[in-house]
């Protein structure tokens, strides 16, 4: 049968991005880690393979498997096809982060596991910041034979990880380990210095320079009575840096913490542990709206701080030269006909919160005061440097943007991602090469089949709900500012955990010519995935499919026209890659084939 | 074989029908069958048939006797009861069960070898008797638990997998329930569910012997070049003589059809059969008719499938015998044991 106008085309698995696309945490990492691999490593106690996979993804899987914003989560199969009433819980994704740290927690000694680098090439890069982002050009780079030299004006590697996330989400030794992995992948020299000129780093024959110095301002409120009530008014990050530096021990027992993003969350519950008892969190917008992620918000919950919401900040309130508290306005959200939110005041009376310190977390700027600016790097009206997106090279061929510096702030692991691509870029520009060609990534395809009905992973489906990852006690958490709260899955709850992962990477591969139309296929896969129907325009097929394919971010996986003319269409939006169609496929027109996929970073042949 | 248990986990969309049940609420245990199995694909079918037609599982009763065809009822409607009984014996249990309790809903299963062999007789006298019931035979035209011998329905000529050659002629299990009273006969496809899934459907609403001779290929002895019970070779031959389309309640007829070639008929139960014509002269309702059409096409070697046979108007089992309508475990012991004196006069009546 041939294809008419707008019928489906056969799809081409050949196209890396295909199956890559159907692992949808790989897919949703910025770093593309290869999620689902690590997890059935940990599942089979290899935690120093697991750890291995983590390290040349993100670089930082101690570090991130604790605070990782992990977009992979949201994005995971496993939240789109749970069952609430066989687990007795909400769908949840697979704990993919928190079992990135079992890897982290349980590996053994790493010597001899971490790559030798290549021998010099006698090429210097200057990495300006010692943050994530840095440290990611700088391990890419030093491993195929560079010198990396940092500059970082704090005492320690880390930037923002090390001096405003908390020690109680995040040891410095994790911190220490992981900067030392980074830094020790080759010819790496540290500067303890400020760069004030970038001018003057031009001069000093660099063959590219990174800049990854993160968005390192925070954003004032200016509101009456700030001038008065200064002294206990702070801005939040640089409050988190003195606290982390030891400057600051103590605060007023009544906190008001102002913001409802990350930031706002890490200022509350280290208030808390400063001696603050009646800590309260005031954002202008609603509750779902906030910035925070969910489980942040969870854990100030917990150690009894309010999130009040709707309330915006109005005044400073200063008696006799001392802060007493705020003023705030309630609002409401208004939306127009194009569904944008405006906050506008309810006509309530406002509204007095007591404190005797306020920390201001509403918000982080880039800040470039150490570039010049007439000496060809562009900046766009926001004060952001004028960047290719794909190879975050400036507007001057040797300098390359990425973290925080380059799109405003983020997070560590798109920090880290900017790192990879950076990297990338910076070894084509010193080999003369195109930027804008990246490379492919690299896959390997192995057959998962054993037997007949044996297959090389375990295909069997856990309907367990999430497992929980415990915590300290909170009496003793708030005691002691560096006592992690996390205390990490043990073992046992790891391997639980690791079960509940569908091994998303293991495809369900269709070969047409083999297909015999028996609906084996169809009739046992407990998802109704399968579809043998004649072709048609995409919108239209969904609807008439085993069951609709409403999900369109989700590809649909279309054989060219089988013996019957009709074609094998199949919604790859909620397969469990349990490979029942496989098992129960005649002639192995299915079979499952592992997709492993790991991004290619600087020097590396794909 | 397959070790895992099917997940429970299931499509999000997945709904509830009527009777408050998803379909995979009538599924059994996986199934032990060879992969690619026709039978599977029947088991499939009447999942889908019981779904749609909101049948609480409890109220369907499956009998089987001997072979992988008679093994299916254990893999679909696990709610449902059910009985494995000796080979080609299940329609005396069935008929038993059927008089014992007419508020169930009868599922025979049964293979060609089962039915066309040993249950040859017992096949014939379950027609001819009129028991209200579906009887499915899963025809792969060989013994397929036994590994691969000939069936009594397989072709004079076809070969089997070793390649001998078929030399005795095949019985026609659709023709002979006709012949015997059968009174709603068709025959289908397990490759084909838009045609099986409403005729299974119709066919449960039929309040008398209804018989499906499903076409049923064995992926393991009998899939090869030489067979006339592939995929490949059914798929060539199969003629439909009419689709049909299983209507509850009274709808219009909304589709263009053309004059002539559309037919509805009402059935007891209020549930209509609405069919659309594909083989020009061909009356389902005319039982000569249909005899001589379908050995027309088997002459022509063609097979010919859809619904081949309905009388609309079935005489059921239990109307010849005048036998109480409730269920016999719902009545009280004295209804069920008379006692002494009725027996003296039953005995009398017979003097
Ligand atoms: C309170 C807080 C909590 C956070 N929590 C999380 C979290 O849980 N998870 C998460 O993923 N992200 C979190 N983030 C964001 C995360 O820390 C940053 O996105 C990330 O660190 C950015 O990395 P980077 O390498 O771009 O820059 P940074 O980490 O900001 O590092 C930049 C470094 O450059 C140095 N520097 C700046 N200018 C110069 C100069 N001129 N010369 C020399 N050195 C210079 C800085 O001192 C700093 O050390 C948090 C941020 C804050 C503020
Ligand atoms: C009394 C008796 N005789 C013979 C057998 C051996 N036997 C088991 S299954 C079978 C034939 C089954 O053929 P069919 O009904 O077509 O089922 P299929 O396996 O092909 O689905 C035979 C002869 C038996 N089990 N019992
Ligand atoms: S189930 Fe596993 S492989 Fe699939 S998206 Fe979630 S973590 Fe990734
Ligand atoms: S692996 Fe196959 S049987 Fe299992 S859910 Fe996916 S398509 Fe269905
Ligand atoms: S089970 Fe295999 S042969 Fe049968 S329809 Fe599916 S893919 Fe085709
Ligand atoms: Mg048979």
């Amino acid at each position: 049968m041939t294809i008419r106008g707008n019928d489906l085309q056969p799809t081409d698995i050949r196209n890396p991005s295909y199956f890559h696309k159907v692992v949808d945490c790989q897919w949703a990492c910025p770093a593309h880690t290869p999620v689902p691999e690590y997890i059935r490593l940990i599942a089979h106690g290899r935690y120093d393979d697991a750890y291995m996979i983590n390290w040349k993804s993100n670089v930082f899987p101690g570090i991130l498997g604790r605070t990782c914003d992990r977009p992979c989560e949201p994005a995971c199969r496993r939240g789109r096809v749970e069952d609430e009433t066989l687990s007795g819980s909400r769908k949840e994704p697979v704990a993919i982060c928190r079992l990135k740290r079992v890897a982290a927690d349980f590996k053994d000694d790493l010597t001899g596991r971490l790559p030798k680098p290549l021998p010099s090439n006698g090429r210097r890069i200057a990495c300006i910041g010692g943050g994530p982002s840095s440290l990611t050009v700088a391990r890419d780079l030093a491993a195929i034979g560079y010198r990396v030299e940092v500059f970082d004006e704090g005492a320690k590697l880390g930037g923002m990880v090390r001096t405003q996330i908390p020690r109680f989400r995040l040891p410095e030794e994790v911190i220490d380990e992981e900067c030392g992995y980074a830094v020790g992948a080759g010819d790496v020299v540290v500067h303890q210095t400020r760069v004030n000129s970038l001018k003057d780093m031009l001069g000093e024959g660099f063959d590219a320079i990174y800049v990854g110095t993160g968005a390192p301002r925070g954003r004032a409120l200016d509101l009456p009575g700030k001038t008065e009530g200064e002294k206990n008014i702070h801005t939040g990050i640089e409050w988190l840096a003195n606290v982390s530096f030891g400057h600051f021990t103590t605060i007023g027992k009544r906190v008001i913490v102002l913001g409802g993003g990350n930031t706002a969350m890490d200022c509350c519950r280290t208030a808390r542990r400063l001696g603050g008892e009646k800590v309260t969190v005031v954002v202008r917008s609603g509750f779902e709206e906030m910035k925070a992620s969910p489980w942040e918000k969870d854990d100030a919950i917990a150690e009894d701080i309010p999130i009040l919401n709707f309330l915006a900040p109005k005044s400073f309130v200063v008696e006799g030269g001392k802060l007493v508290g705020m003023m705030f306005e309630p609002v409401k959200a208004v939306y127009d006909d194009k569904g944008r939110r405006d906050l506008v005041p309810t006509g309530e009376s406002d509204r007095f919160i007591e404190g005797d310190d306020v920390l201001v977390a509403v918000g982080q700027e880039n800040a470039f005061p150490w570039i010049e600016r007439d000496i060809g790097l562009e900046f766009d009206r926001w004060g952001l440097p004028k960047l290719d997106a794909t190879t975050f090279q400036s507007s001057l061929p040797t300098v390359f943007f990425g973290g925080d510096a380059a799109f405003g702030p983020k997070n560590i692991i798109w920090a880290v991602a900017h790192g990879h691509d950076a990297a990338i870029s910076i070894h084509k520009h010193c080999e003369g090469e195109s930027l804008s060609e990246r490379p492919a990534p690299g896959v390997t395809v192995i057959s998962q089949k054993m037997g007949i009905h044996e297959w090389s992973y375990d295909n069997n489906v856990a309907i367990d709900p999430r497992t929980k990852v415990p915590h300290l006690a909170k009496e003793a958490a708030l005691k002691n500012i560096r006592a992690e709260v996390e205390l990490g899955f043990d073992v046992a709850l790891a391997v639980k955990e690791a079960q509940r992962c569908l091994n998303c990477d293991v495809q369900t591969v269709f070969e047409g010519p083999k297909c015999i139309e028996c609906d084996a296929c169809l009739d046992i896969c407990p998802m109704d995935c399968i579809t043998f129907t004649p072709n048609g325009e995409e919108a239209e097929l969904r609807t008439r499919l085993s069951a609709p394919a409403t999900n369109f971010e989700q590809s649909l996986y279309v054989s060219p026209a089988l013996k019957t003319g009709r074609i094998m269409v199949k919604d790859e939006d909620v397969c469990l890659h349990c490979g029942l169609c496989a098992e129960r496929c005649p002639t192995g027109a299915w079979d499952m084939h592992k997709y492993f996929l790991e991004m290619t970073h600087a020097g590396c042949r794909s | 074989m397959t070790y895992i248990a099917k997940p429970k986990l299931h499509h999000p969309a997945l709904t509830h029908n009527a009777a408050g049940f998803t379909r995979r609420d009538y599924e059994g245990t996986i199934s032990t069958l060879c992969a690619g199995c026709g039978h599977d694909s029947i088991s499939a079918a009447i999942i889908h048939a019981c779904f749609e037609l909101n049948i609480e599982p409890h109220r369907v009763a499956k009998l089987s006797g001997i072979g992988c065809s008679s093994k299916s009822p254990t893999y679909f409607l696990g709610n449902s009861h059910g009985f494995n009984t000796v080979h080609g014996r299940m329609p005396s249990v069935l008929t038993g069960a059927n008089l014992a309790n007419r508020e169930l809903i009868y599922l025979g299963v049964s293979g060609d070898g089962d039915s066309a062999s040993i249950g040859l007789g017992q096949f014939a006298h379950v027609m001819r008797r009129g028991v209200n019931m579906v009887y499915v035979v899963m025809n792969n035209g060989v013994y397929g638990l036994t590994k691969g011998q000939f069936s009594a329905t397989a072709d004079r000529g076809s070969k089997s997998k070793k390649g001998a050659v078929n030399q005795d002629s095949a019985i026609d299990l659709a023709s002979l329930a006709i012949l015997m009273g059968a009174t709603f006969v068709a025959r289908s496809f397990s490759g084909d569910k838009t045609q099986l899934v409403p005729l299974i459907k119709a066919a449960i609403s039929h309040q008398g012997a209804a018989i499906l001779d499903v076409i049923s290929p064995c992926v393991a002895f009998n899939n090869h070049a030489g067979s006339t019970k592939s995929y490949d070779y059914i798929r060539e031959h199969n003629e439909a003589m009419n689709r049909l389309d299983f209507i509850t309640g009274q709808e219009p007829i909304t589709a263009d059809y053309a004059p002539g070639t559309v037919t509805d008929v009402l059935q007891h139960d209020g549930t209509t059969l609405r069919l659309r014509k594909l083989a020009e002269d061909y009356d389902p309702s005319d039982k000569a008719g249909a005899l001589a059409h379908i050995q027309e096409r088997a002459a022509a070697g063609e097979v010919a499938t859809g619904l081949l046979y309905l009388d609309p108007l079935p005489r059921d089992l239990h109307e010849g015998l005048n036998t109480v309508a409730a269920p016999l475990n719902s009545l009280p012991d004295e209804a069920l044991v008379p006692g002494r004196a009725a027996l003296v006069k039953i005995n009398a009546g017979l003097r």
